[in-house]
This record gives C-alpha cells, sequence and structure tokens, in this order.
C-alpha cells in the first residue's frame, strides 16, 4: 500500500490473501468504511483535525485465523511542499489471527505538516506486531497518534523508530481491554541537527491479568532535543496487573538535551508495577575500555551507541528490517563524528 | 626491542597525589612486577599509564620507546603498542568482542574476516567458549572470564607492552594457570614487555617475573629478582617503611 500526502495511492495485495478474506484498502472503497473510522476510541484535537480533514484511509483487515506469513507494508511519503497530510490506518486483527504491518514514513525535501493516526484493533487471542519507521526530512512537523486496543490472551508487539523529522511527536496509548492481554511497546529514536521528539505513553489496563512492557531508547546529539513522559494506569477492575516501564536516553552533545517523565496510576491493589528512566551521557569507564583497546573515540562512541540500542533492535518485530536500520543509524552517527569530544583527560 | 620508561611520574585523583614519583622500566620479553599493599597506588600507576579518565597527572613522563605517552589519548597509547589488562573490565552492553576487536584493528588495516580468525583461534588457546565471543563485552561473566577475555584481547592485539592490573583477582586455579601461560608463551615466544600488578606472589608462582619491585605510599621502595616475592611471601609488607 502506497499513502502519498495522506491519500491512499496504490495498493496491491497478493491475491490468494485476498481470497481467503485479507483486506488492505482505502475506507471510501469498503461499504462499512464510515463505520469503521468512527471507531476511534481516542479524542484530542488533533485526532479532530484528522477526522475533520481525511482524504481517505487505510484499512487492513485480517479476518479470523489467518496466519500472514509476510508483512503488510504500509509505505507513506509525503512530496507538496506546504501541505498538510492527514493519514489514518485502521488494523483490524481478527480473532487468532497473526501478522505483521509495517508502515514507513518519509518525504521528500519539503516543508509539511503530518498528522497521523494509526489504530490498532488486536481481537481475541490474535497475534499482531506493528512497526512505524519514521524517517522524514527535517522540514515537517508531525504530531501523530498510535492507538491500540487489545482484546482477551491477545499480544500486541508494537515498535517505533524514530530518525527524522522537525518537531515530531508520537502518542501511544495502548488500553488492554481483555483479561490476559499482553503490550509490548519499544522505541529507538536518535534526534540530531535542531530536531526535537516528543513521546507521551499510556498503558491503560482495563481488564484484569493484563501485561504491559514498555521500553523506549533514545539518543540525542547536536542541538537536539527529546521528551518522553509515560503514564501506567491500572484501573479498579484490572487485578493481578504487570506494567513494566523503562525510558533510557543518551545525551551526545553538550548542547542536546533529554527529559523522562514517568507516572504510575493505580487503582487496585494487586499489580506488579516497575518504571525506571535515565538520562545521561556515554559512560566515561564504557568509553575508556574500548579506547584502551585502540578503538578511536568516534569509533567507540558509534560502537556504544549502537549497542545501547541493540536491545530495543534486536526485538523489532521484522528481523530482516533490522540490518538496515542499524547501517541507518551507523551513517548517522558518522555524519556527527566532527563533533565527539575526547572523554580523556 | 621496546622499552617503557615511567620516570619521576607524579599523579593523583582531585588533586590528592597518589603516585609520589615514580620510576620504574619495562622491556621487551621482561616480566616485572609491582607488588604492594592496597592502597599503595598500584592500580593508579596502571592507569595513568593508560591514560585513564579522571586521574590527573603533576610530573614526570611515560614513554614507550622514547615517545610520550602522557599526551596522547588513550586509543593512541594502545595503538602505539601499550595494553592495559583492567582489574574490573567495565560491563559494555550491546557491544561483542568481536566487534571490538574489528574496531581496534580497523586502523592498522586490517580486515574483519582476519581479525575474526585470530579471535576464534585464541579463543581455543585461552579456554574461552566461542558463545562468549558475541556476547556483550564482560556483561554478567564470571571473575575468571572476564580474565580470560581480557587475557585474549591482548593475545589478538599484540602489544609492544602489556600492564596487567591485578589480573589475578577473582580467578579460580584452572584459570590463573591459563592466563598465566598464555601471557608466558606470548612473552617468550614475541618479545610481549609485562608490567604484572598484584598484591599476591600466588599469581607470580605461574608468571616468573625477572624483576620486583614494591610499592608503598606512591613510591617504588625496593626493586629485586624473583627471590624479593619470595621475601615478601613470609614477612608481608611491613618491612617496607616510606
Amino acid at each position: 500500500m502506497v499513502v502519498r500526502n495522506g491519500r491512499p495511492a496504490r495498493i496491491e495485495v497478493d491475491p490468494a490473501l485476498a481470497a481467503r478474506g485479507l483486506v488492505v484498502a482505502d475506507a471510501a472503497d469498503l461499504p462499512d468504511g464510515d463505520d469503521l473510522l468512527s471507531r476511534l476510541h481516542v479524542a484530542d484535537a488533533f485526532t479532530d483535525l484528522n477526522t475533520a480533514f481525511l482524504p481517505g484511509a487505510t484499512v487492513v483487515r485480517i479476518p479470523r485465523g489467518m496466519v500472514v506469513e509476510r508483512p503488510i507494508v504500509i509505505v507513506h511519503h509525503l512530496d507538496g511542499d506546504g501541505i498538510a497530510s492527514f493519514a489514518r490506518t485502521l488494523v483490524l486483527a481478527g480473532e487468532s489471527s497473526d501478522a505483521t504491518v509495517i508502515e514507513h514514513q518519509s518525504s521528500s525535501d519539503v516543508a509539511a505538516f503530518s498528522d497521523p493516526i494509526v489504530e490498532l484493533e488486536v481481537g481475541d487471542a490474535a497475534q499482531l506486531r506493528y512497526l512505524n519507521v519514521q524517517d522524514l526530512g527535517s522540514r515537517v512537523f508531525q504530531v501523530g497518534y498510535q492507538a491500540s486496543r487489545v482484546g482477551r490472551d491477545a499480544t500486541l508487539r508494537s515498535s517505533v523508530v524514530a530518525l527524522g523529522g522537525d518537531y515530531a511527536r508520537v502518542r501511544t496509548d495502548s488500553r488492554l481491554e481483555g483479561k490476559g492481554g499482553t503490550s509490548y511497546l519499544t522505541a529507538v529514536y536518535f534526534a540530531d541537527g535542531g530536531r526535537m521528539h516528543d513521546f507521551r505513553t499510556i498503558q491503560d489496563h482495563i481488564a484484569p491479568k493484563t501485561t504491559s512492557d514498555l521500553l523506549f531508547k533514545g539518543a540525542v546529539s547536536d542541538n537536539a532535543r527529546s521528551v518522553y513522559s509515560g503514564l501506567i494506569r491500572v484501573g479498579k477492575e484490572a487485578r493481578g496487573t504487570n506494567a513494566f516501564q523503562t525510558n533510557r536516553n543518551l545525551v551526545l552533545s553538550e548542547g542536546a538535551g533529554a527529559e523522562s517523565v514517568p507516572n504510575l496510576e493505580i487503582e487496585t491493589n494487586d499489580v506488579i508495577c516497575s518504571h525506571a528512566s535515565a538520562v545521561g551521557p556515554i559512560d566515561d569507564e564504557q568509553r575508556y575500555y574500548l579506547e584502551s583497546r585502540g578503538i578511536p573515540p568516534e569509533v567507540a562512541e558509534r560502537l556504544i551507541v549502537l549497542g545501547f540500542f541493540g536491545e530495543v533492535l534486536d526485538r523489532l518485530p521484522l528481523s530482516e528490517a533490522v540490518a538496515g536500520l542499524r547501517a541507518t543509524l551507523v551513517r548517522r552517527l558518522a555524519e556527527r563524528a566532527g563533533s565527539v569530544q575526547d572523554g580523556s583527560s | 626491542m621496546s622499552e617503557l620508561r615511567v620516570a619521576g611520574l607524579r599523579a593523583g585523583v582531585d588533586g590528592k597525589e597518589i603516585l609520589r614519583g615514580v620510576d620504574l622500566v619495562v622491556t621487551s620479553g621482561q616480566v616485572h612486577a609491582v607488588m604492594g599493599p592496597n592502597g599503595s597506588g598500584k592500580s593508579t600507576l596502571a592507569n595513568v599509564i593508560m591514560g585513564g579518565p579522571g586521574y590527573e597527572v603533576y610530573e614526570g613522563s611515560v614513554t614507550l620507546d622514547g615517545v610520550e605517552l602522557l599526551g596522547l589519548p588513550t586509543w593512541e597509547r594502545a595503538q602505539a603498542g601499550m595494553f592495559l589488562a583492567m582489574q574490573y573490565p567495565t560491563e559494555v552492553p550491546g557491544v561483542s568482542l568481536a566487534d571490538a576487536m574489528a574496531a581496534a584493528l580497523a586502523p592498522q588495516g586490517r580486515a574483519p574476516a582476519e581479525v575474526a580468525e585470530l579471535v576464534a583461534a585464541e579463543a581455543v588457546r585461552v579456554g574461552v567458549s566461542t558463545a562468549l565471543l558475541a556476547r556483550p563485552l564482560n556483561v554478567d561473566l564470571s571473575g575468571g572470564e572476564k580474565k580470560r577475555n581480557e587475557t585474549l584481547q591482548l593475545a589478538v592485539l599484540a602489544p609492544k607492552i602489556a600492564v596487567l592490573d591485578e589480573i589475578d583477582s577473582g580467578l579460580d586455579v584452572d584459570a590463573l594457570k591459563a592466563v598465566s601461560q598464555r601471557v608466558e608463551l606470548i612473552t617468550n615466544e614475541v618479545g610481549l614487555g609485562v608490567l604484572v600488578i598484584t598484591h599476591y606472589s600466588r599469581l607470580l608462582r605461574e608468571l616468573r617475573p625477572d624483576v620486583v619491585s614494591v610499592m608503598r605510599q606512591g613510591r617504588i621502595v625496593a626493586t629485586g629478582g624473583p627471590e624479593l616475592a619470595e621475601e615478601l611471601e613470609s614477612t608481608g609488607y611491613a618491612g617496607y617503611s616510606d
């Protein structure tokens, strides 16, 4: 599926899968398209804006029990200068289905505003893997929303890799609505130049015996900024909840900065919860260890940063994508090698 | 023939002087042991030679074959032919031994595949399981595994002079033997010069020193042959006052 400037442009589906009921389509071409788009369960000014200006929406419907072996890929590209893009993606993973959906966002070198919404509905006992790679140009201002609902005994593995944009925000709201549901939320973000990455997450435990595990790791360089604020909310009915939240940040330049704000809101006693957050420079002792082997400082730093991200990259739902992402990170880190400050005294 | 020469070295941390004028020489093929009680400045000496973070040099010089090391960043000291086997090897999450060795030898134009072969062959020699090579450096390793790992890196990097900082701490007898024998073999075969820093003479029964120096309160207070280590074994450090 190709989405250009927020508008569905081109769709190709394996006929064999389509025959078995897999739907990848523009909502406008579906009889129940309007109903589908009104299912959105979260609201803020930017979701209202998205709904008001929606030029079309991508619907992925995986029928009950279907196992889709290969990833379903949605490519978003912005190439209109001065445009505002309002994309919507709705993934409906039927009961006991199993699938992987990848969204890749890129842009030409244009000034643009992007307000995409992703809805993931994971049916009972379904397994859904979702990866979003954001590699927008440095003049794109993005406010994104990723809302998920996880059913009974279902598992969602949702990952974000954020590399670009000017100001780029992603709100992640994962609601665990069915007993025994699990949500794994991971992110890798690297902000250089004058970018700002802004992540706001909610792990919302509504049903009993639900699990959420969040691991967001980021690095900021040059004059870039990042903010992570996360909330674990455990409702009155959500007994036996396990909820974990970890956010770690590396600050690679003196002019860069990262903030991390974890929060808990717990209304029942029977829970296991933890949160951890850290913001700091590369550890001097790690750098010294590698340099004492003869590794030049910029290479040592690159190894440490990639190692830091490795824990998340290794968990990404599409292992084939990891090598490419590593290569991109190596290139981006090498581009800023001139600004490396030697930690030795 | 290489020579590490430490002359009149005064150094410390946060303005507090720890090394108060150290002189010593290590040459190729020689094992020079520096022994001393805790707090005598042995580890400071090792880290000042390598340029560790947080250490300040007030006076003196450290030269390798006449080239002053003190002004060089750590990695250039290593490229010049120095190696430090650390007392407490730092955990580096997500960075494998194999990747680190490839990156360390890349400035010398060595290909990653060649380095990988060298690492694999050396792992067998020092008894490091191949599974450990892909794991993050020093993470969740036992004391013995960490020191075997340091020895493996020493052998792969082939320095002119190696400083072994308490390589015997946290080692079981088997690992102590494996590490000592490998270092001794490199010393004999390719003329590695070794500065071995230790608290105990146990190590020196395996890795036999040519020269023994006794360090107390930041100074070398006695230098002699292997018999000095045996003497320390029976009398302790009490006989060496400032």
